[in-house]
């Protein structure tokens, strides 16, 4: 099941946790996989994993330039750009009162705008081949909204909407976009908080424990594969049950 | 110009699967080829690159028949 040889794959923010396992559940599918993000070693290190069918592509997300280029770039490296999995993304917490313009900005900008220009540069090709896979890394906060980050719920609820226009656009070409809303994950972005912090955490979550990003990145692979052709415009929620949704 | 015409004939029979007869001077892509709005991009995408030209959007909008298309492709060429 969930066959990807013959497939390619970009999947940008490569360099993270939740990032870097998507990659690998890609990768040890069959796919061909392109790594994106901004910090040049852990890519390289995740490419020397991995082997074959690996390809390093950085880019800075808040660059228009950078932005149009990198789906082409994806296309140069591995012939072509079946499934692209936008999973970048950056937190600028603050109460909203005290958040200013700048945070509100950048976490648009790469959370929400970024996607929608990735998508718009890979989505030529896959009409054309009439076979695509879109899957946007939103958030459970998207859904439920979290105090502290306003500007984060706005892009992560706004990738919901974005998802669903393109999904009702693409449907008949063959290509589907769907959302990976993700929980309490273990990563560097959750390794900030303090004991109490998680603990507190935790106590909202009835399986009692965070999640690990490759169970994150086993849900990016069912809506990668041919097996969910039929499903498009959906959010599915990875988050031990943290929001019924 | 008819060699123009043939190719864009040729690209609008296989894209849309319709009758060569049917695609005349005056034929709508949507209105008398069946053709949705995502469809006419995916022509305007096709043209682009059966002749190596750029159609910018604003120019695309305007062709909406057969012969709009030979007429524009025959002049930016």
């Amino acid at each position: 099941m969930f066959d990807l040889h013959g497939k390619t794959a970009l999947v940008t923010g490569a360099s993270g946790g939740i990032g870097a396992a998507i990659a690998r559940a890609l990768h040890g599918a069959g796919a061909t996989v392109g790594l994106h993000g901004t910090r040049l070693p852990p890519l390289e290190a995740l490419k020397a994993e991995l082997g074959d069918r690996a390809h390093v592509l950085p880019a800075d997300l808040s660059d228009p330039q950078a932005l149009a280029a990198l789906p082409k770039q994806a296309e140069e490296a591995m012939g072509r750009l079946d499934i692209l999995v936008n999973n970048a993304g950056i937190t600028r917490d603050n109460l909203f009162i005290r958040m200013s313009d700048d945070d509100w900005d950048d976490v648009l900008a790469v959370n929400l705008t970024a996607v929608a220009r990735l998508t718009k540069g890979a989505i030529r090709g896959m009409m054309k081949a009439r076979w695509g896979r879109v899957v946007n890394v939103g958030s459970v906060v998207g859904a439920t909204g979290n105090a502290g980050q306003a500007n984060y719920a706005a892009a992560k609820a706004g990738l919901v909407g974005l998802s669903k226009a393109l999904a009702a656009e693409l449907a008949g070409r063959g290509i589907t976009v769907n959302v990976v809303a993700p929980g309490f994950i273990a990563t560097a972005m959750t390794d900030k908080l303090n004991d109490d912090q998680k603990a507190a955490i935790l106590t909202q979550i009835p399986a009692a424990r965070m999640g690990d990003p490759s169970e994150i990145a086993a849900a990016v692979l069912y809506l990668a594969s041919p097996e969910a052709a039929y499903v498009t415009g959906a959010t599915l929620h990875v988050n031990g049950g943290m929001a019924m949704l | 110009m008819s060699d123009v015409a043939d190719r864009v004939r040729k690209i609008v029979v296989e894209h849309l699967g319709v009758e060569e007869e049917k695609v005349t001077e005056s034929a709508s892509f949507i209105d008398d080829l069946g053709a949705d709005s995502l469809d006419t991009v995916e022509l305007v995408m096709a043209f682009e690159e059966e002749f190596g030209i750029e159609i910018p959007d604003d120019a695309a909008e305007t062709i909406q028949t057969f012969g709009d298309a030979v007429k524009f492709i025959s002049e930016a060429q």
